[in-house]
């Protein structure tokens, strides 16, 4: 098999994502096109060079709709011969499109192409494309349809952990992500995001509060408490669940990710079109597996599918340096790492979606860059990525240093 | 019937060219929709489109109601015909089903499309199928009156609005408001039906006709909304934004109030889900197939037969021994003013008799009667009852501690404590005033009848009566007979039970009688659970998602823990050398003697109660428990397995052992009584379903794992070699024609 490299990687800022974030007058297409653009500058990239463009995307509908893949490439003024596609895998749509597009690569039916997400949560919204599964009754009622918030808190009450420890971990999810802007671990990696006249609209994260403290974090109120209860989903979950006898609802927005926009882009590679192009191969994708899980508990996946891939790859936990577990709600996380035995110091290194916020279709890409960088900057060699999905499923990733 | 009129419907043409279509059905009270309504109907729509003289019609009735619904006999006969056409092709049966399921629907759609304004004049409830024609008329005027019901009760039997309710409500109330309603079976009276949008005007009886008549030569539109261009869906079709939240919380909530039980409820979600994204044509056609699917599950059927056809048996009386003059009862004397005794007092005093209301004085009586007073309150706070209806029933009450006001009383109940000196002594006490000929009944859940019969002056004229708590919402009585009580004692006893409009079942005597001897099954089969090392929250939930009301330890919170404590220790003396002792005796003998923990009443049980009325399990219960098991590991279908095969086979016990004489009261007990998974149509019909040689599996199989108390009965055995069912082997007499 062809082996495939990662040559660049970059994303926009993540913009506090309602009406008052600084990237709500950003188009999605603008997004995903300005990502697109950078890359290209910055690597003096001959676009004619890349076959397809392969973008994650949640709620494509509305202007994200109609394959906002190939919008990106026409807006960007890429070659006219570079296709695109738009995937959704939700949560996970931005590692899924680079696994595919690494899937063309590896197969030897594509030489470049490039990889990532966009979705602008202030401007199309979670769940605006619908769907049937937690709609149609045919399938909400058969597979537990409970939304995400009450599923993290379902996880936080079976597996025991308690609001406080929540909470310390969102404040340690902080106090990384803060650490990794004031030292300028992502100056390399995070473009500006400007308007038509070439005026910054917004280069930093939005979202952080860097200035959290347990005190602070213990004054948000519930998030899911309310629903919970009157529209039912704690007795969905607890039908599912039945040695449940009360939902403990442990997630608020302080240790829940945040709602933001942005989009993030890789460059992906064989051997002879990076050399074609000039560019020197910082890592390949050595792995990568997906796997179904129970929907209604829905985001137990990471531990589960990172078995899968660990064993298809002939590896152990311990073979991996550092890893990357989606900061959805921090339950999802501190299961991963309960499962696995894995000490946090292996673990979001850099700071996740809880401080920096999660711009769902584009964070699988995201979470690439970030490890990688990490893997650089400390020297090591071997990163797994993972996110939680809805409907219950799980993808993962391993790269490693070239 | 003198009288024979051979149609249905009664047609006036006036000068105007407007038909009035009159229904009233000869030698019925109430008219049902039958083959021949249909017959009848369809030719009359196929005159309205052809006769250009006719220029609209009015549909009403000259019953008090409307119409009731469908012949549920003509349903149950087209469930029946699938069945045995299945056997041979269930392909083609299935087809034919759905082809015959259509009729009434279909008759419907034509009514709408006649082409001619079509008014329904509602002169009285309109409920199910009599709904639905309303629904299908282009207008709809109701009179005024709070007692009139419309309505679509049909999930409460396992069945959907077939003839086109789950498409037309949902497009005249929006799909949230018409859910709630079917989904429950409810009915709105006429003002909050025009408020909904279900009806158009409500207007005084005596106008109704006219204000029909003037809709039609005014306004008259001939065609429905949702065959209009541009028509919307109130409240928004399913993917519209409004309309996702709505189903994104409605299917969490059906799960919540059903735990997925009721296939019925469930078809009605999906009906309506998938209806609303297409024509109306279309949606009818859906309708037809989840009907169609409905009659094909055997929930419908079952749940036909308990809650319609034998309860209604019941309650009039199949039980009742022939000859015996009908009692006439007006003076009941209550003895024990406690919850069950109060209870009594209310349910006999609200049915019109006059009650004497006895304790230890009179003080303690009348707080028995304060009772009468609270929910009589409460009914008058929900517009059911008036401050008169309070006076009169208080007045009926007349509470004391003299039992010389017992004199006079048609029937005498004991509602005491269940300890049998104290019975003993209140036996002599009412009898020394009423002598032996008043027939002396006890509310015992526990005491044999025979052994507590044999301190009174006439063993044949001592019943057992046993009242279900609370008494006011129960909806079951269980007579007990003694070894030695005699017709007539049973014979009032049903009149009196009849009189308070509650269903008998009449069971012979033995420890527990029937339903407290089934119950404790479940009780137990969650002791042994708790022993197991099973998560005291996944033995209750399962229990609910076995379709049981309550969890067992819960049920075992609200008869209390040294309730059981003092059973399982009379049974002990009782049956000295072959007591088993079983691990509910290790459990219940910790939680009474050493925690203290009695249930509800002491706010300590297998639960904490909180003073906001909320409770939460006892944590300490993980000490009580052996091991504890990793849920992960555990089953739930074979723990809810367990809960119903234990009382399934509990019940097929009592009938082999004879304290149960007929099925229907085996599945009326079960599900009135305590509750039994109501899907299932009772104990009985629950092993019918599956069938005795697939239950004997269960036993079998359950036997091996959990031990004797799963050993099937020789009459088990026998059936299943048979291949027979309960209502084969224990036919009952067919019912009488159902109205």
């Amino acid at each position: 098999m062809t082996d495939c490299f990662i040559y660049d990687h970059l994303r926009t800022p993540r913009g506090r994502g309602k009406a008052d974030g600084s990237l709500h007058e950003v188009s999605t297409l603008e997004l995903a096109s300005q990502s697109l653009i950078a890359l290209r500058e910055r690597n003096d990239l001959d676009t004619a060079l890349v076959d397809d463009v392969v973008l994650g995307c949640v709620d494509p509908v509305g202007e994200a709709g109609s394959d906002i893949a190939r919008a990106a490439v026409l807006k960007a003024d890429y070659a006219q011969t570079v296709a695109g596609i738009q995937v959704n895998r939700f949560c996970a749509s931005g590692l899924d499109a680079t696994n595919l597009a690494a899937a063309e690569i590896m197969t030897g039916q594509a030489d470049m192409a490039i990889s990532g997400g966009v979705e602008s949560l202030s401007r199309v919204g979670i769940g605006a494309s619908g769907g049937a599964w937690p709609i149609d009754p045919q399938l909400a009622i058969k597979a537990y349809y409970t939304p995400q918030g009450i599923s993290a808190d379902l996880i936080a009450t079976k597996y025991g952990f308690s609001r406080d420890e929540l909470d310390a971990y969102a404040l340690e999810s902080q106090r990384r992500a803060a650490q990794s802007w004031s030292k300028g671990y992502f100056s390399n990696s995070v473009i500006e995001v400007r308007d038509i006249n070439g005026l910054t609209l917004l280069d930093h994260d939005e979202h952080m509060r860097p200035d959290a403290t347990m005190q602070s974090l213990a004054s948000l109120k519930p998030a899911f408490a309310a629903m919970g209860d009157q529209a039912g989903f704690d007795a969905v979950a607890i039908q599912r669940y039945p040695e449940i006898e009360a939902i403990n609802h442990v997630h608020h927005a302080g240790n829940s990710s945040g709602i933001v926009d942005g989009a993030g882009v890789i460059l992906l590679g064989n051997a002879e079109a990076g050399e074609k192009a000039g560019l020197r191969p910082r890592a390949k994708i050595r792995a990568f597996a997906n796997i179904g899980t129970e929907p209604s508990i829905m985001l137990t996946g990471p531990a589960i599918v990172t078995r899968k891939l660990l064993k298809r790859a002939g590896m152990s936990v311990g073979d991996i340096d550092l890893f990357e577990v989606n900061e959805a709600f921090a339950s999802v996380v501190m299961l991963m790492m309960q499962e696995l035995d894995i000490s946090h110091d292996k673990v979001n290194v850099a700071g996740g979606a809880i401080a920096m916020g999660h711009p769902l279709g584009a964070t699988g890409a995201m979470l690439v860059g970030t490890v990688l960088d990490e893997l650089e900057r400390r020297d090591l060699s071997t990163a797994l990525i993972t996110l939680c999905i809805g409907a219950g499923m799980g993808t993962a990733t391993i790269i490693e240093r070239v | 019937m003198v009288e024979t009129k051979d149609t249905d419907f009664r047609i006036d043409i006036g000068k105007d060219g407007i038909a009035v279509l009159t229904w009233d059905m000869p030698a019925r009270s109430m008219n049902v929709i039958t083959e021949r309504v249909m017959g009848e109907l369809g030719a009359f729509i196929d005159r309205l489109e052809s006769d250009e003289a006719l220029t609209g019609a009015i549909i009403t009735s000259a019953k008090p109601a409307f119409c009731a619904g469908a012949d549920i006999a003509m349903l149950l006969g087209a469930g029946k015909r699938y069945e045995e056409a299945a056997r041979s092709d269930e392909r083609a049966a299935t087809a034919a089903l759905f082809e015959d399921m259509r009729s009434f629907s279909n008759l419907l759609r034509r009514l709408e499309t006649c082409g001619k304004p079509v008014v329904a004049a509602l002169n009285g409830t309109a409920l199910g199928g009599g709904l639905e024609i309303a629904l299908a008329c282009h207008h709809r005027i109701c009179a005024d009156d709070r007692a009139i019901k419309l309505g679509l009760p049909e999930s409460k039997i396992g069945l959907l609005p077939g003839g086109g309710g789950t498409q037309r409500l949902p497009r005249l109330m929006g799909a949230g408001d018409s859910l709630k309603l079917m989904l429950r079976g409810g009915s709105l009276d006429p003002d909050r039906a025009r408020a909904s949008g279900m009806i158009d005007e409500v207007v005084a009886a005596r106008s109704l006709l006219k204000s029909a008549r003037a809709w039609v030569e005014s306004s008259a539109d001939p065609v429905q909304p949702w065959d209009k261009d541009g028509f919307r869906v109130p409240g928004g079709t399913p993917y519209s934004p409004s309309g996702m939240m709505t189903w994104i919380a409605g299917n969490a909530l059906y799960r919540k109030q059903t735990l997925d039980n009721y296939p019925a409820q469930r078809a009605i979600m999906s009906c309506v889900f998938e209806g609303l994204q297409v024509p109306i044509d279309v949606g009818l056609r859906i309708e037809a197939r989840y009907f169609t699917s409905l009659l094909r599950n055997p929930v419908a059927g079952n749940m036909i037969r308990t809650f319609f056809f034998s309860v209604q048996a019941l309650a009039k009386g199949a039980r009742r021994p022939g000859g015996i003059a009908k009692s006439r009862l007006r003076k009941i004397g209550v003895v024990g003013a406690g919850m069950m005794g109060a209870g009594i007092a209310y349910v006999s005093a609200a049915a019109g008799l006059d009650v004497v209301l006895l304790d230890r004085d009179k003080a303690a009586a009348e707080k028995g009667r304060a009772l009468s007073e609270k929910l009589v309150r409460g009914r008058i706070k929900r517009g059911q009852a008036s401050e008169a209806d309070l006076k009169a029933v208080l007045a009926r009450i007349e509470p004391g501690g003299d039992y010389g006001l017992l004199k006079g009383c048609d029937l005498v109940i004991e509602a005491v404590f269940e300890d049998r000196a104290l019975k003993d002594e209140i036996i002599a006490k009412v009898q020394a005033v009423t002598g032996k000929s008043v027939v002396f009944a006890s509310n015992t859940s526990t005491l044999p009848i025979t052994g507590l019969a044999e301190s009174s002056l006439d063993p044949e004229r001592f019943i057992g009566i046993h009242f279900f708590s609370p008494v006011h919402k129960m909806g079951l009585v269980e007579i007990i007979r003694g070894e030695r009580t005699g017709d007539e004692a049973l014979a009032v006893a049903l009149d009196y039970v009849r009189a308070i409009r509650k269903t008998p079942i009449v069971v012979n005597d033995a420890r527990g009688f029937y339903a407290s001897r089934v119950v404790a099954t479940y009780i137990e089969e969650g002791h042994r659970m708790l022993d197991e090392g099973v998560p005291p929250a996944m033995i209750e939930n399962a229990g609910r998602l076995a379709g049981m009301p309550v969890g067992p330890l819960a049920l075992n919170d609200e008869v209390s823990l040294d309730l059981s404590h003092k059973i399982a220790a009379a049974a002990k003396a009782d049956l000295g050398a072959d007591y088993v002792a079983t691990p509910r005796e290790r459990i219940i003998e910790e939680m009474v003697v050493g925690r203290g923990r009695f249930g509800r009443k002491n706010a300590k049980g297998f639960y904490d109660y909180n003073e906001d009325g909320g409770k939460r399990l006892w944590p300490g219960l993980e000490e009580l428990q052996p091991e504890r098991l990793d849920p992960d590991t555990l089953d739930v279908s074979r723990l809810c397995d367990r809960f119903l095969a234990a009382q399934a086979l509990e019940t097929v016990r009592c009938l082999e052992e004879n304290i149960l004489e007929d099925v229907r009261e085996a599945d009326v007990g079960s599900v009135l009584g305590w509750g039994f998974a109501p899907f299932t149509g009772g104990t009985l019909s629950y092993i019918d379903t599956m069938g005795p040689a697939r239950f004997l599996a269960l036993c079998e199989d359950l036997k091996a794992d959990h031990g004797a108390r799963f050993e099937p009965p020789a009459l088990l055995r026998d059936m299943a070699a048979g291949k027979e069912t309960f209502y084969e082997r224990y036919a009952p007499p067919p019912a009488r024609a159902a109205e």
